[in-house]
C-alpha cells in the first residue's frame, strides 16, 4: 500500500520563533500537528538548515531535539553577519529569520497534513 | 506562614515596550489572594553602554529612559494593593532610579514606600579596564585594547530576594539575569534554598517566559490564517502563578486581548535558548529538555518538568566598547521600469564609492526584492525574477570609525536626486553612534551584590 505524500512549504505545517545572542541565532520550529514531528526530524537537518543560510555566512547548525514539546531548536553560528551591533541588514537581529526556514519544503504523509488543514 | 500561590505580572519586556501594558496586569494582580508581584524589564545588551553614557555627562541620569513612564501610571495602584515592584531599570544608575521613583511616588501620595536598590554589577567599579580586557571573550568581538565603556556582571537572583525579605516595595535592579526578576519574588516566598536546584530551574523558567512581556501571550507570534491572535492591538501581558514545588501556569490579564496557548508558550519556552539542557543563569543551570506544555483552561497554560544543575562558579558579563558609527541611506524608484532604475542608481554609487576609495563594508539592498533574508553580498536581482515595474526603495548601509568617511558615503545617495537615474524621490539618511558588545566570564567570587534602601527626604 503506498502512502499519498504532499510536498508542502514547512509553513503550512509548523511554526518558528528566532531569537539572537551575538553573531547566533536560534529557531525554534514546532509542528502544529505534534504527529509531524517525525517528518521534521527525518527532513530538516542540520546539513539542510546550513545549506539554506549558509549565503548568509552561517558556519556551522546545531539541532536540538524536545520530543515532550515536541519542537525543534536549531543553533545557527555567525548567521547574523555580525549580529545586533554591526550587522549591515536592515534586521540586525534576524528576527524575520524564523519565516525564511519556514520556507523549506518538506515531504508529509497526506492524511497528517489534512488533519492540521481539518 | 509559606504563601500557597505567588502571582507575579509582568509590565514590559524590552526597553521601548508598551507604556500602557502593565495597568492591565495591576488592575488582575490587585484582586489576588497571597503575595504579589509586578516586573519591568527594560535593559537589553546593548541599553547599559548608552545609559553609561547619559550617567557620564549627567550623574543623575543613567537609569532607564522609560522608568517614569511605567512606573507614574502604577505605582500608587500597587502601594495600595501590596503588589512589589521589580525591575533592572536601574541601568547604569539604580540610585538614581530610585531616587526618581522616590520622587514619583511623593507626587502621587504614595507615603512610607520603601525603595530598594541593588548594586555591585558594575566590573568598573571593582577592576580596571585593563583587567577587563585580560578577560578572554566568549561571545561577541574580542575587546583589544578598546576603552571599556561599561562592562556589568549579570547578578541572580539572591540579593532581589534579600531586598524584599527587608521590606521593600520596590527593587531597583542594575543588571541581573532576566529570570532573575522573577526568581527573587519566589525565593524570598518560599524560602528555596541555595542548592534546591529543580525548584531554582522552576523559579527561572517561570521568569524566562515572562521576561519578554506579550510574546508569550500572543505578541510577536501572529501570523494571520495560520496563528491568529485576537484583539492584538491590546494584547495583554502575562502572569505567572506559581506554587511553593514550582508548579507553574501562565495566564494574561484580565480585560485584554491576546492569547495563552501551548503555542505560545512554546515559541517563548525556546526563544534564545541555545542548548535546551543547558541554560548558564546566574542562580541555577535550566535544563528545559523534558518540559511539557498544557492547556488546562482559558489562557492558561501549565508547564511543568524544568530540571536544575548546580549553577556555574562563574558570572556572565557584557563588556561595551564604542562601535563607531553606522551610515544608511535611502532612495526610491517606482512605477514603469524600476527596479532598472534601481539597479543603475545602485551600479552608479558602486562606481563613486570605487573612485573615493573607501575600504569600509557597505551594503546594498533593494527593498520590495528579498532584503533582510539575503547575505550582505549577494545579488537578489539576478538570481530572482521580480517584476520590472513596481515600487522599490534602495538602501546603502555603512559602518566604521571616521564619521567623515559615513557621512560622504550617505552623501552620495543624496546626490542621486539630480545626479542618478530619472525620478529618484524620499531620500532619508541615519547616523547612528554604535556600541559594539563583547561577553566575559568572571569569578562569582569577585561579584559581590549589595542591598541599600533609599533613606532621608528626596
Amino acid at each position: 500500500m503506498s502512502k499519498q505524500v504532499e510536498n508542502v512549504r514547512l509553513h503550512e505545517i509548523a511554526h518558528a520563533r528566532a531569537g539572537d545572542k551575538g553573531n547566533r541565532s536560534n529557531i525554534s520550529l514546532i509542528p502544529y500537528n505534534p504527529a509531524i514531528y517525525d517528518c521534521l526530524l527525518d527532513q530538516i537537518t542540520e546539513a539542510r538548515v546550513l545549506d539554506l543560510f549558509k549565503k548568509k555566512g552561517a558556519s556551522k547548525v546545531t539541532r536540538y531535539e524536545l520530543p515532550n514539546l515536541p519542537a525543534l531548536n536549531f543553533v545557527i553560528d555567525d548567521v547574523l553577519e555580525g549580529g545586533v551591533n554591526s550587522a549591515l541588514n536592515l534586521d540586525q537581529h534576524g528576527k524575520t529569520l524564523s519565516f525564511f526556514l519556514l520556507t523549506l519544503l518538506v515531504k508529509v504523509p497526506a492524511d497528517l497534513y489534512k488533519s492540521k488543514k481539518n | 506562614m509559606v504563601s500557597s500561590v505567588v502571582h507575579i505580572g509582568c509590565g514590559a519586556g524590552f526597553s521601548g515596550d508598551r507604556v500602557d501594558a502593565a495597568i492591565p496586569v495591576v488592575a488582575t494582580l490587585a484582586k489576588k489572594e497571597g503575595p504579589k508581584y509586578l516586573i519591568f524589564e527594560t535593559l537589553a545588551e546593548r541599553t547599559l553602554a548608552l545609559a553609561q553614557k547619559h550617567r557620564r555627562k549627567d550623574p543623575s541620569h543613567g537609569y532607564s529612559p522609560f522608568l517614569e513612564s511605567y512606573i507614574r501610571p502604577i505605582l500608587k495602584k500597587c502601594h495600595e494593593c501590596g503588589i512589589k515592584i521589580v525591575s533592572n531599570f536601574g541601568a547604569a544608575n539604580p540610585k538614581g532610579g530610585a531616587i526618581k521613583i522616590a520622587e514619583i511616588a511623593k507626587e502621587t501620595g504614595c507615603n512610607d514606600i520603601k525603595i530598594a536598590i541593588v548594586e555591585g554589577d558594575d566590573l568598573l567599579q571593582i577592576m580596571s579596564g585593563a583587567d577587563i580586557q585580560n578577560h578572554p571573550t566568549i561571545e561577541g568581538l574580542d575587546i583589544g585594547d578598546n576603552e571599556v565603556l561599561a562592562a556589568n556582571a549579570y547578578l541572580g537572583a539572591r540579593p532581589i530576594a534579600e531586598a524584599l525579605q527587608k521590606g521593600a516595595d520596590v527593587v531597583v535592579v542594575g543588571r541581573c539575569t532576566d529570570p532573575a526578576l522573577v526568581l527573587g519574588p519566589l525565593i524570598k516566598e518560599f524560602s528555596w534554598a541555595e542548592n534546591d536546584w529543580s525548584k531554582l530551574a522552576a523559579g527561572t523558567m517561570a521568569g524566562h517566559l515572562l521576561e519578554c512581556g506579550g510574546q508569550v501571550t500572543g505578541a510577536y507570534f501572529a501570523d494571520p490564517g495560520y496563528k491568529d491572535v485576537p484583539n492584538l492591538a491590546n494584547v495583554g501581558f502575562p502572569l505567572a502563578e506559581v506554587k511553593s514545588d514550582g508548579t507553574l501556569i501562565i495566564t494574561k490579564a484580565e480585560n485584554t486581548g491576546g492569547l495563552v496557548s501551548a503555542q505560545t508558550v512554546k515559541e517563548q519556552l525556546l526563544y534564545e535558548i541555545h542548548d535546551p539542557e543547558n541554560y548558564y543563569t546566574a542562580d541555577v543551570i535550566l535544563d528545559i529538555s523534558k518540559v511539557e506544555v498544557t492547556e488546562v483552561g482559558l489562557d492558561r497554560v501549565e508547564v511543568s518538568g524544568a530540571n536544575g544543575k548546580p549553577r556555574p562558579d562563574t558570572l556572565k558579563a557584557t563588556v561595551s566598547i564604542d562601535g563607531g558609527w553606522m551610515g544608511e541611506a535611502e532612495m526610491s524608484y517606482a512605477g514603469p521600469n524600476a527596479l532598472k532604475r534601481a539597479r543603475l542608481a545602485i551600479d552608479v554609487l558602486k562606481s563613486r564609492y570605487r573612485d573615493i576609495g573607501t575600504n569600509y563594508p557597505i551594503r546594498f539592498d533593494i527593498l520590495g526584492t528579498m532584503s533582510v533574508h539575503s547575505g550582505d553580498n549577494e545579488d537578489i536581482t539576478s538570481s530572482h525574477s521580480y517584476p520590472e515595474d513596481g515600487d522599490y526603495r534602495i538602501r546603502v548601509a555603512t559602518c566604521g570609525h571616521e564619521k567623515e568617511v559615513i557621512e560622504r558615503i550617505n552623501q552620495e545617495v543624496l546626490s542621486l536626486y539630480c545626479s542618478g537615474p530619472a525620478a529618484g524621490g524620499g531620500f532619508r539618511q541615519h547616523l547612528t553612534d554604535q556600541v559594539q558588545t563583547a561577553s566575559i566570564l568572571v569569578d562569582r567570587e569577585k561579584i559581590r551584590p549589595k542591598v541599600n534602601f533609599l533613606t532621608g527626604n528626596v
